[in-house]
């Protein structure tokens, strides 16, 4: 054997030893499974969470059944539930809809279909991701000097603003920005084809919007638009501001108008129940402060897990 | 001979259609820029109406109180007491989001990574909803939850010193609620980065965690750092778990435990609006609300337009 075949034969074992590497790859299975572990935690903590808060509503519901959610608000805990809230979220939200929706999605098909790429729209677009930024309860400070201060209390003269009428025009602002963002994103998921086909056509900017390029959209806009409201309906802070009752109050005698009840009278919502209960210092508040979040994650589950099935029935619909 | 059109007429063809049509393409037109405009609007009514009694609290301030503008610096934040140390508040508000930043951080950005990288499509469609659902939690819940869960049952047990209500938990409760959002926006900047830099690296022999945390890291980096900025400008203007979790709700002194209670910016705010329909304390507390909104307001801002133009800067590289 002469010293250069030898030389070549450890050369080649290093070589190979090298390329191979060594034999088990700890790192790479120890990396995978911290990452994974990573993400586990958080499905931890949502399981941890929504366990604790069914355990911890559990005596309400043995003991109140139903009356813990059909009952008024009481000073009293044995007596207390939470439909006064329920049927102010229920009433925000519609207000909410009602004024947002229309707004922002008339924004986003301007910005999209509509606007050349100028200083103006850029301004406008920039705008919107701000106010999609600020803080809610800053919000409700908006609410509280605009809505309540000035428009009810001063314009409008009433004795006092904090009407749902003010909860809901400050929620319908909050939620404004977010609206137009989710419209924007599924019209700009339309291909443009289908815009060129209309146009091709003879139709105006409006006939397309209107008969082609709405109708595709519409599954995305209906499911971010609902996903929005339910951000809506879990919203407190700006309400604090903008007149949300937190103590006990009469409820409107029945056959008040409906007109009277959004224009005159308190309101609270559930997610204010769910604060102010949880400040409370007496021990049966805690079981009580549960079956309210419980009642308030049922609504959200719901609503969201109907969506889905709806945005489905919808797409399939538009595929036919 | 004249020039004929199809019509067999000389005149020139009107090509500009029905002028009914016209008209109603330029209302609804208008219809949309208006509701675009609209937005600027409210802007417009969050600045003055924040800045307007901002203005006011100052002058109130200067003019009634004794230690005029220097009750912004008296000790601890007692509003209804005429003590509004500006420092108080926003060393809370810190500590409470650096915490929240501990927590969020690296759940969030293992998550990421792991879906971004790791996880096979089945995985994916198992587990990225988990972040969903938990985005979707309002954040009342989250308040309860660090209040009767963290608190006693984790915190007490690490450390009996830490009372009823306190920062820490706050901290922690508002982290898992920012986890979802630094998880998604720093997924997107690496599902951004070209499959062209992870194959050359597999290439040149790198292993798969090398790839991830060597290479695409790093190329999404100014994405990742926008997703925690933006984490934490939500953390500061985070309300509600810090209103039932954080304690001090008629005022605090500057607390440097993070595991006694303490008022922050919003929480503080959160009080005065308790308060606000019986008009308790002074003019001049009422005022400070919108005072202490007008800087959350700010620090928000500035937070949310770094982390746009770092997310602009990232998108125009590849």
């Amino acid at each position: 054997m002469t010293a250069r075949t030898m030389g070549s034969r450890v050369t080649q074992e290093m070589l190979r030893r090298a390329l191979e590497g060594r034999r088990v790859n700890i790192v790479n299975p120890l990396v995978a499974l911290t990452l994974l572990i990573s993400l586990l935690a958080s499905l931890a903590i949502l399981v941890v969470l929504l366990w604790d808060v069914v355990a911890k509503s559990m005596p309400v519901w043995q003991e109140r059944g139903w009356s813990v959610i059909t009952n008024d608000l009481s000073p009293r805990p044995a007596e207390t539930g939470m439909i006064q809230g329920i049927f102010g979220s229920v009433m925000l939200t519609v207000i909410v809809v009602v004024l947002s929706f229309p707004l922002g999605v008339a924004a986003a098909i301007y910005l999209e279909e509509y606007a050349r790429d100028t200083r103006i729209t850029r301004l406008l677009v920039a705008n919107i991701r701000n106010l999609a930024g600020v803080p809610s309860i800053v919000y409700g400070l908006l609410g509280l000097s605009v809505f309540v201060k000035l428009i009810l209390e001063g314009v409008l003269g009433q004795i006092s603003g904090r009407t749902l009428i003010a909860g809901g025009l400050t929620l319908s602002m909050l939620v404004l920005s977010i609206m137009v963002i989710t419209t924007q994103e599924a019209l700009r998921a339309v291909p443009l084809a289908i815009r060129e086909a209309s146009f091709g056509v003879g139709a105006t900017p409006w006939q397309t919007i209107r008969h082609h390029v709405l109708p595709v959209a519409s599954p995305a806009i209906f499911t971010g638009s609902v996903l929005t409201l339910a951000r809506a309906f879990g919203e407190s802070a700006p309400l604090l501001l903008a007149g949300a009752v937190l103590s006990t109050f009469f409820a409107a005698p029945e056959g008040t108008p409906i007109t009277d009840l959004v224009l005159g009278e308190k309101y609270t919502a559930l997610p204010i129940i769910i604060y102010n209960w949880s400040r409370q210092p007496q021990q049966e508040y805690i079981a009580l402060t549960a079956a309210a979040i419980v009642a308030l994650l049922v609504i959200l589950l719901v609503v969201n897990t109907g969506t889905i099935l709806a945005r489905d029935a919808l797409e399939r619909r538009n595929r036919m | 001979m004249q020039a004929r059109n199809v019509l067999g007429t000389s005149a020139p063809l009107d090509l500009s259609g029905d002028p009914r049509r016209l008209r109603k393409e330029r209302n609804v037109r208008w219809l949309f820029l208006s509701a675009a405009v609209f937005t600027i609007l409210v802007s417009v009514a969050i600045v003055l109406s924040l800045v307007g009694e901002a203005v006011a609290f100052l002058q109130s301030i200067a003019s009634e109180i004794d230690e005029g503008l220097g009750s912004l610096m008296a000790d601890g934040w007692f509003p209804r007491r005429d003590r509004f140390d500006l420092r108080t508040i926003i060393w809370h508000t810190l500590s409470v989001s650096i915490i929240a930043m501990l927590v969020a951080t690296p759940l969030g950005l293992g998550a990421a990574v792991y879906l971004s990288e790791y996880a096979r499509p089945g995985v994916r469609r198992v587990l990225k909803p988990v972040l969903e659902v938990l985005a979707g939690i309002p954040s009342v819940v989250l308040g309860y939850f660090a209040l009767r869960f963290i608190t006693p049952d984790i915190l007490r047990n690490l450390w009996d010193t830490a009372q009823q209500s306190n920062l820490m938990a706050a901290g922690i409760g508002v982290g898992i609620l920012i986890i979802p959002l630094v998880s998604s926006v720093s997924e997107d900047a690496m599902q951004a980065v070209p499959r062209a830099l992870r194959e050359a690296s597999y290439g040149l022999g790198a292993k798969k965690w090398h790839t991830s945390v060597r290479v695409v890291f790093p190329a999404a980096l100014s994405g990742i750092v926008a997703a925690l900025i933006l984490g934490l400008s939500r953390a500061i203007g985070e309300t509600m778990v810090v209103a039932i979790a954080a304690g001090a709700t008629g005022g605090s002194l500057l607390q440097l435990n993070p595991l006694y209670g303490g008022q922050t910016m919003t929480g503080a705010m959160a009080s005065l609006a308790i308060g606000s329909d019986q008009v308790a304390g002074g003019v001049a507390a009422f005022q400070s609300l919108f005072f202490v909104g007008l800087l959350l307001f700010l620090m928000t801002l500035v937070l949310n337009i770094g982390s746009e133009r770092l997310v602009r800067r990232f998108r125009q590289r590849y």
